[in-house]
């Protein structure tokens, strides 16, 4: 019989990662599966990369309350994990009188939250923040950020690592059982898991592992959003996000403006109810709306600055024809579940609210039993040193102590070797093109690894020792080689 | 940190920045330093294993590496210096040059500065095209690269979107290896690429060429499954109705190709919106002083000979701005009607010019004319015209009527 792990987490997303770092502060022993190859593969890594204030959520709903919460923390998050994150403050614009109505209520639904700083602003309060954006006024949130969705994730998951957090990918859950001992027995793909505990931070999947946990009650609708990426080039010209009145009926935000912290733009979502909950599509007629709606705010939109365009999927509790947000569940059933913490619907402000979640499983896991403080803890987990981000000077001596950071192998973004290595062989490194690029940005520039991205296979195959054929750009089956031209 | 001085620094040791080095070598220059990111000398050639290169500069049909290692041998014989994996990661109006290797990070002062990056390829984001992000999707040098140097086997059922040079040999290089090209689609109502490609890539094997076609959909959840394909309008704007799948487990993308100028808008180049390439003079001198470029960096050629020519002519007016300086070009080259671009887009007027230019579309029996002051300065009868083809057209200073600008266009007759 296999030793029981204390909790099993299922899922590798934000807030997987998030829970497993939170519940390593204790002494347990955690592990987490993850069906995909690598981690942060689905919501986490597709999305407008915002740290929300909190005002576009109902009072009194936990969407509110994380929300809040986790904005007001995420400074000291961010310090301990070495999350690159901004706080740039959004506009919310409005052009006609029913939109200044809108805006109101948004501050006033804010201020109830708690938000501090919100504000009706004029256009010459627009002008001295970002004069190019449209709009005859806004709402100001100061509070709101900006910041790198996957260097979140991959930093609470490689400190969740270094703190004992087994992580298993490719290991998609196919069956729970609960045994007369009491121990959860966990059929995955790659392999059976035993635990006391279960965690439900499966996403797209939580209403499937809810349901494996014999809670029936939930069922997810898959609601698309899909986005451009446009060029740094315009990196001056939209230094913060810009977002419409929100017509909740949707179930979104409407389309925004969001820069990057790299200088890019993202132009989305877009809100569209599909059948299908992995379908990551992006369509013709959407793309041409995003354009068509982003101009609204931002009128520079042209096909020349666009570098890729790519959709993630809500997992919304709310149906179509509902619409609006739907709150977070998480909770415990100990009569058809005991030991489970299920998690389902968590949708945007999900992000945000991560570490607060984290920390309503804690207490939830709390009220059963006692969790004993792990002394060994270690809170902080740096990255590794970016080389484009450095003097001259620094540079120099980065090459001096590491000559892998003198060759340069994505030109775009000037992500060296050594940072390409460190993708590949750091804590949980990647074993999949699209990982390397996550973590490290290689290949996320403008051509988009035309020059780049032979290195990269290369070195995947070397450091990992995969086979040509057995190589996989990002998701299972997304082979890039079918062998090799001629046997040598 | 140390500045070294040089006398010219070369940024890329392709065909453009090879010839450009020995041609200034061969005129009395010396401190000459060629950088180059790649491991090789030689540029993008070296995956061009196909021959038909060299039959302008040299009178006989090369191979991409044999035809680029005539002038690293060349160079070598020269003794001009090149360092290789060494990147140029900044470069200044005043042509301070900072480069990275694993040796360290070094900082040049050149008194002239040489661009020759080249060109990289447009993807798929650039063209939006929606659907799913499977594997198997590849810009066609990116294919290239993984069968002709990397040994890698990219798929067994392949689509090439547009008609580029690169795509047809690529079309070629992959039924040559027992893959099955199932098309070519071109969005154009006309092949982008050169005649002799779609001879020798398609037509010899028997892959089609489709035109006023395009991919508006891409299916697959891993490896790519299929494309779906339709018929465009003149507006280039695919015809509902008219969609068709093919299965197939590549896709390869030949639809243009984009001066690299990343390091030229650093140290302010101005660049020409219709070649993407920097604004300059007959002397290849762009709007920076001691800043020049030539071959793809410059604007996209069809034929690599032109670009070692072009490279050649640019070390000619580099060594003079070396030694007695160059005259100030002030007579802008605006171009009309069917005419795409011109290289140079400013001309002194002090000497006789050629200009470089491609049309917007294919054209028969029709007149390039160059008029100055509403007058036609002169007029020239060509055949054939095809976007594909880079074209000249000779201006003797002497036809000149006026300090003011000239404009170069096209007249059917």
């Amino acid at each position: 019989m296999t030793q029981a792990y204390d909790v099993l987490i299922v899922g590798a997303g934000v807030i997987g990662c998030t829970v497993a770092r939170e519940l390593s502060r204790y002494r347990l022993s955690i592990c987490v599966a993850e069906k995909g190859p690598d981690i942060c593969m689905e919501t986490s890594n597709r999305n407008s990369a915002v740290l929300h204030a909190g005002f576009n959520n109902r009072p009194g709903s936990l969407m509110a309350k994380f929300c809040a919460e986790g904005n007001r923390t995420f400074d000291q998050v961010a310090a301990e994990l070495d999350i690159p994150f901004k706080r740039t403050g959004k506009l919310v614009v409005g052009f006609t009188p029913e939109d200044m109505e809108a805006l109101r209520g948004l501050k006033e639904q804010g201020e109830k939250n708690g938000i501090e700083g919100l504000e009706i602003v004029g256009r010459d309060f627009i002008d001295r923040k970002a004069p190019l954006i449209k709009g005859n006024f806004a709402m100001w949130s100061p509070t709101t950020a900006i910041l790198s969705p996957f260097q979140f994730t991959y930093g609470m998951a490689e400190n969740a690592a270094e703190n004992g957090v087994q992580f298993f990918c490719g290991s998609e859950v196919t069956g729970i059982f609960l045994e007369p001992d009491g121990i959860y027995t966990v059929v995955t793909k790659s392999g059976t898991f035993r635990s006391r505990w279960i965690i439900n931070c499966a996403g797209l999947g939580s209403d499937v592992i809810s349901s494996m946990l014999g809670i029936h009650d939930y069922t997810l609708y898959p609601c698309r959003g899909e986005y451009y990426i446009l060029d740094k080039k315009l990196k001056e010209m939209l230094p913060l996000p810009a977002y419409p009145v929100p017509n909740y009926r949707t179930g979104g935000l409407g389309i925004h403006l969001t820069p990057t912290l790299d200088g890019n733009i993202m132009v989305g979502p877009s809100t569209e109810y599909i059948d299908e909950r992995g379908d990551y599509s992006t369509t013709r007629r959407i793309l041409d709306l995003l354009i068509e709606d982003g101009s609204r705010i931002f009128p520079y939109l042209k096909q020349e600055y666009f570098i890729r365009s790519f959709a993630g999927i809500r997992p919304k509790l709310s149906p179509r024809g509902v619409g609006g947000y739907h709150d977070f569940v998480i909770e415990r059933r100990d009569d058809t579940a005991p030991r489970a913490v299920n998690l389902v619907g968590i949708e945007s402000p999900g992000l945000t609210s991560a570490v607060p979640i984290a920390h309503e499983v804690i207490r939830l896991i709390k009220e059963a039993e006692d969790l004993e403080e792990n002394p060994g803890f270690n809170p902080i987990r740096r990255r590794f040193p970016s080389f484009r981000d450095k003097s001259p000077e620094e540079q120099a001596r980065l090459i001096r102590e590491n000559p892998d950071y003198g060759e340069i192998i994505c030109r775009c973004e000037t992500i060296t070797r050594a940072e390409v290595l460190q993708a590949i062989r750091g804590p949980l490194g990647a074993r999949t093109v699209t990982g390397v690029k996550y973590r490290c940005r290689a290949m996320m520039g403008r051509c988009q690894g035309g020059y780049c991205q032979t290195r990269i296979t290369e070195l995947l195959m070397q450091e990992k020792g995969i086979r040509p054929e057995d190589l996989i750009y990002e998701r299972q089956g997304s082979y890039i080689f079918t062998g090799e031209v001629r046997k040598k | 940190m140390k500045t070294i001085h040089k006398q010219v620094i070369i940024i890329g040791g392709g065909p453009g920045g090879l010839a450009a080095a020995a041609e200034l070598k061969k005129s009395g220059i010396d401190g000459i330093l060629i950088l180059e990111r790649e491991h090789w000398l030689g540029g993008i050639l070296r995956q061009c294993i196909h021959d038909g290169f060299g039959l302008t500069r040299f009178g006989e049909t090369l191979s991409g590496p044999e035809y680029a290692q005539r002038f690293i041998d060349q160079a070598e014989a020269l003794g001009i210096e090149a360092a290789t994996d060494t990147t140029v990661i900044s470069l200044s109006q005043d042509r301070i040059v900072t480069a990275v290797s694993k040796n360290g990070l070094v900082r040049y002062q050149a008194d002239a500065v040489i661009l020759t990056m080249g060109c990289r390829e447009r993807t798929r984001g650039a063209l939006s095209i929606p659907g799913e992000r499977p594997s198997g999707v590849f810009t066609a040098g990116v294919a290239q690269a993984y069968m002709n140097l990397k040994n890698k086997m990219i798929g067994r059922r392949a689509v090439i979107l547009g008609s580029g040079d690169i795509g047809m040999i690529m079309a070629r290089r992959l039924t040559l290896e027992g893959a099955k090209v199932e098309a070519v689609f071109e969005i154009q109502p006309y092949a982008s690429g050169l005649p002799r490609n779609i001879e020798q890539c398609l037509n010899d094997y028997g892959i089609p060429l489709y035109l006023s076609h395009t991919v508006t959909r891409i299916k697959g959840a891993g490896r790519l499954e299929a494309v779906e394909v339709s018929r465009v309008d003149e507006h280039l704007k695919p015809i509902p109705g008219t969609e068709q799948e093919y299965p197939c487990d590549t896709l390869i993308l030949s639809v243009g190709l984009i001066p690299e100028n990343e390091l030229s808008l650093m140290a302010g180049v101005q660049l020409d919106p219709r070649t993407k390439g920097a604004v300059v003079d007959e002397f290849y001198q762009t709007t920076v002083p001691g800043i020049f470029a030539a071959g793809n960096v410059l604007h996209v050629h069809d034929l690599v000979d032109f670009v070692s020519l072009e490279a050649e002519r640019l070390a000619k007016s580099v060594a003079a701005f070396l030694t007695d300086g160059l005259p100030a070009a002030g007579i802008q080259v605006e171009t009309g009607g069917l005419i795409g671009y011109t290289v140079p887009q400013k001309i002194t007027g002090k000497q006789d010019a050629v200009l470089f230019f491609r049309p917007r579309k294919p054209m028969r029996d029709c007149y390039v004319e160059i008029r100055q002051d509403e007058t036609c300065l002169l007029r020239k009868k060509y055949p054939r015209l095809l976007p594909a083809q880079m074209e000249t057209i000779s201006l003797p200073a002497g036809k000149l009527i006026s300090d003011s600008h000239i404009k170069v266009v096209t007249s059917l007759e």
